[in-house]
């Protein structure tokens, strides 16, 4: 067991500590934007910072959070050890070193194109081939969970894969299909654009490639969350899950709705029809689907945990939960976030209303709240909970745990609630520094002024959070018992084939993404599109 | 919650799955009308231009930038380049409708004119067009929104929006921003 212990924990340790540099980077960004002075301030060294921060919050911490935790799920869930693990260890090593690429060339002030790319703006080559191995090695990682999973199902014929696995390798399927998108764009557009082998790029092409994996993505950063409130949960509460069915079909409606929608993030482009909006603004609709299950399952779950504890009334269940435990805290709190944030959402996607909000400060306030609110708090409720079985021993006290957790939750708050409202006063996303003295923008100091106070909780949170898990590593191993997810109400001994399997979901997958971008993408290679000059950020030849 | 038999599990989830289907339709309905019916027209015109010639192009020449009346209608034109807007300020009447068009040579840019439905991505390769009417008179910041090189931030326009009254196209029908 020792050995699996050490490939979570580098996978989660890596992740955490790039989590904890980039919050020290997400501050000074908030103070760069108020009225207040921001020490080392340049318009260059704010790029650089929001590209280090954007880069790490969305390629590194999610990337190998979900790693390191696919490789505990996949030992603990199906009870027999790892297969290819020797491979596993490679995936880390080339992660890691491109981890240590990108990071460098950023911090070199050569790569500030933000994590977005947007060619034909481009920086130097070896940020895009650093994200690269840091693709690599996800998809080795998709690899071994596949094998591991098929490898089961033959000792286990018939049986239903556990659900936390089932989960886990829909999200591998899904991350494989939602990387076609940018990996394409790296590989043909921009690596060739950042080499100086081609002159110019097709800006329609690229922004539709990268539209593929925008929306998908951040389902992959969310399954941990949604795999800890159908499996973790429910246990930490004293119950059981509501039902597994419910779990299955949520978890195959994520790999379905979240790929033939990401043109929503086109909206306001001028390269795309309204048809196709349209039509992907309809499905994206049903991907609130199996969140509202998820609402229901959780719920329902958690008022037996309550009813069981002897909770009574229709909302005295909720009084009688054990708070106390840190996976039930982050739960609530995380569906306490989730209600505002997803309320907003459904502003984002709306057709029409998007115009009001995008690219505005309601925007990145949205996915603050979503990705680094609802999902991260979970993060850290998931490495509490299997941090005994990881590193050895528990992180530290529980108390220290809770008010890690409720810092977390209300800097969150205090941070977004005002950065939304500046969205809607029309203060726009990506700016190192606003004019004060302009009446128009004098106005919104204060509220800023408020977010970046929210921003120093996060910070001091954050650090907590790393503080705790490192206490682990000061005792001496303790005794603990085997790791194990919560059990349903009623358990089967068949699940339908199914809800036991990927293959008619990976048919469907096919058909709904050509259905959505079949066209939107061959229209470029149809008729001539203008292709526009390549940029380069350094201004330097590569 | 009675759930003591998987039936009852069953019962319930397929109520609460009608409630997420009515909800779901509700939402569906919802974007619908603020699409269709109220005024607001996401840019879906798929209209390209060569980027690197856009300066010689009939449309996007210098002389023919910023505000034009043309058989009656508003045209607004502006060009994004890294890292200003051409020309800085544009003025519009209150209360009429108004196209505006933009475009641009080099990289993304994205405008949004502060306290309107006015936004939109200006890819270059492409002419970007929104609809808009101004209600209310006075000067509205039309900063770029997409991040665009290092002096992203400085790029910024004003638009001027002046009762109808004292919209005064010249003889060619176009009209400028006097100096503040
Ligand atoms: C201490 C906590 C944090 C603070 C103070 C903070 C602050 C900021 C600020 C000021 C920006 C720049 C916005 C702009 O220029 O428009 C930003 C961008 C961003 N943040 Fe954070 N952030 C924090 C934590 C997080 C977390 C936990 C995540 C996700 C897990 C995250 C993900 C992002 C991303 C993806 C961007 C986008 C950068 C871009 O627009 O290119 N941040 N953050
Ligand atoms: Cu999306
Ligand atoms: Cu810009």
């Amino acid at each position: 067991m020792r050995s699996l212990d050490r490939l979570t924990l580098a996978h989660l340790w890596l992740s955490f500590a790039a989590f904890a540099i980039a919050c020290v980077f997400g501050l000074w960004q908030m103070l760069a934007r108020s009225p207040w002075p921001a020490p080392f301030f340049t318009p260059s060294n704010y790029f650089l910072s929001v590209t280090a921060h954007g880069s790490i919050m969305a390629y590194v911490l999610p990337t190998f959070f979900i790693m390191g935790f696919g490789y505990f799920t996949a030992e603990r869930a199906l009870d027999r050890r790892l297969p290819l693990r020797r491979l596993a260890w490679a995936g880390f090593g080339i992660g890691i070193f491109g981890v240590a690429m990108a990071v460098a060339t950023i911090l070199s002030g050569r790569a500030s194109v933000l994590y977005t790319f947007y060619p034909p703006l481009t920086g130097s080559v070896w940020f895009y081939i650093g994200l690269v191995l840091v693709v690599a090695a996800s998809w080795i990682w998709c690899a071994i969970m596949i094998v591991a999973m098929r490898d089961w199902k033959r000792a286990n014929p018939g049986a239903p894969v556990p659900l936390a696995m089932f989960a886990t390798v829909a999200n591998a399927i899904m991350w494989l299909w939602t990387t076609a998108g940018v990996g394409t764009e790296l590989v043909f557009q921009i690596i060739p654009a950042a080499l100086g082998w081609t002159d110019s790029v097709d800006v329609g092409l690229s922004r539709t490639l990268f539209s593929w994996t925008l929306h998908a993505i951040v389902y992959f950063w969310l399954f941990p969350a949604y795999i800890a409130f159908y499996t973790m949960a429910p246990k930490a509460a004293g119950g059981r899950l509501y039902s597994d069915t419910m779990g299955r079909v949520s978890f195959v409606l994520f790999l379905l709705y979240s790929l033939p929608v990401g043109m929503h993030h086109l909206f306001m482009d001028p390269e795309h029809s309204t048809g196709f909006k349209f039509l992907q603004m309809t499905l994206t609709v049903l991907v609130t689907v199996p969140t509202l299950f998820t609402i229901f399952t959780i719920s329902a779950s958690m008022e037996i945990a309550g009813r069981l504890r002897g909770g009574k009334g229709l909302f005295g269940w909720i009084g009688a939960l054990p708070w106390e435990r840190p996976m039930v805290l982050a739960t609530g709190l995380a569906f306490f976030m989730l209600w505002f944030g997803g309320g907003g959402g459904l502003i984002n996607m709306s057709y029409g209303m998007n115009a009001m909000v995008h690219n505005t400060s309601w925007v990145t306030a949205h996915f603050h709240l979503i990705f680094g609110g609802t999902v991260v708090i979970m993060y850290f409720a998931i490495a509490y909970e299997i941090w005994p079985h990881v590193a050895g021993s528990p992180a530290n006290s529980p108390a220290r745990q809770r008010l890690q957790l409720w810092l977390w939750a209300i800097g969150m708050m205090v941070m977004t609630i005002p950065w939304h409202w500046l969205g809607l006063l029309g203060q726009w996303r990506r700016v190192a520094q606003f004019d004060y003295t302009n009446p128009l923008i004098a106005q919104w100091g204060p509220w800023v002024l408020v977010s970046v106070f929210g921003g120093a909780l996060l910070l001091a949170s954050a650090l907590l959070f790393v503080w705790n898990l490192a206490q682990a590593h000061r005792r001496p191993a303790s005794a603990v018992d085997a790791f194990s997810f919560a059990r349903a109400l009623h358990e089967h001994d068949r699940a339908p084939r199914v809800l036991n399997g990927f293959g008619v979901w990976n048919v469907l997958v096919a058909v709904l993404m050509l259905a959505a971008y079949g066209f939107p993408i061959a229209q470029f290679l149809i008729d001539d599109r203008p292709a526009a000059l390549v940029h380069r950020t350094s201004g330097r030849a590569p | 919650m009675a759930a003591r038999t998987e039936q009852d599990v069953v019962r319930s989830e397929l109520r609460w799955s009608i409630v997420v289907g009515l909800t779901v339709g509700a939402i569906s309905l919802a974007i619908l009308w603020a699409g269709l019916v109220r005024f607001i027209n996401p840019p879906s015109n798929i209209e390209t231009i060569d980027p690197n010639s856009v300066h010689l192009s009939a449309e996007f020449n210098e002389a023919n930038l910023g505000t034009r009346v043309e058989n009656g209608q508003v045209v607004t034109r502006v060009v994004a380049t890294q890292f200003s807007f051409a020309p800085q300020c544009v003025v519009v009447p209150a209360n009429r409708q108004v196209t505006l068009r933009f475009t641009s040579p080099d990289v993304i840019h994205g405008i949004l004119v502060t306290g309107t439905n006015v936004n939109t991505m200006v890819v270059p390769g492409y002419v970007a067009q929104v609809h808009s009417v101004f209600r209310k008179t006075g000067d509205l910041l039309m900063p770029c929104h997409e991040y665009c090189g290092l002096g992203h931030s400085q790029m910024w326009a004003t638009v001027r929006v002046v009762p109808e009254d004292d919209f005064k196209p010249d003889a060619d029908g176009r009209a400028l921003c006097e100096k503040p």
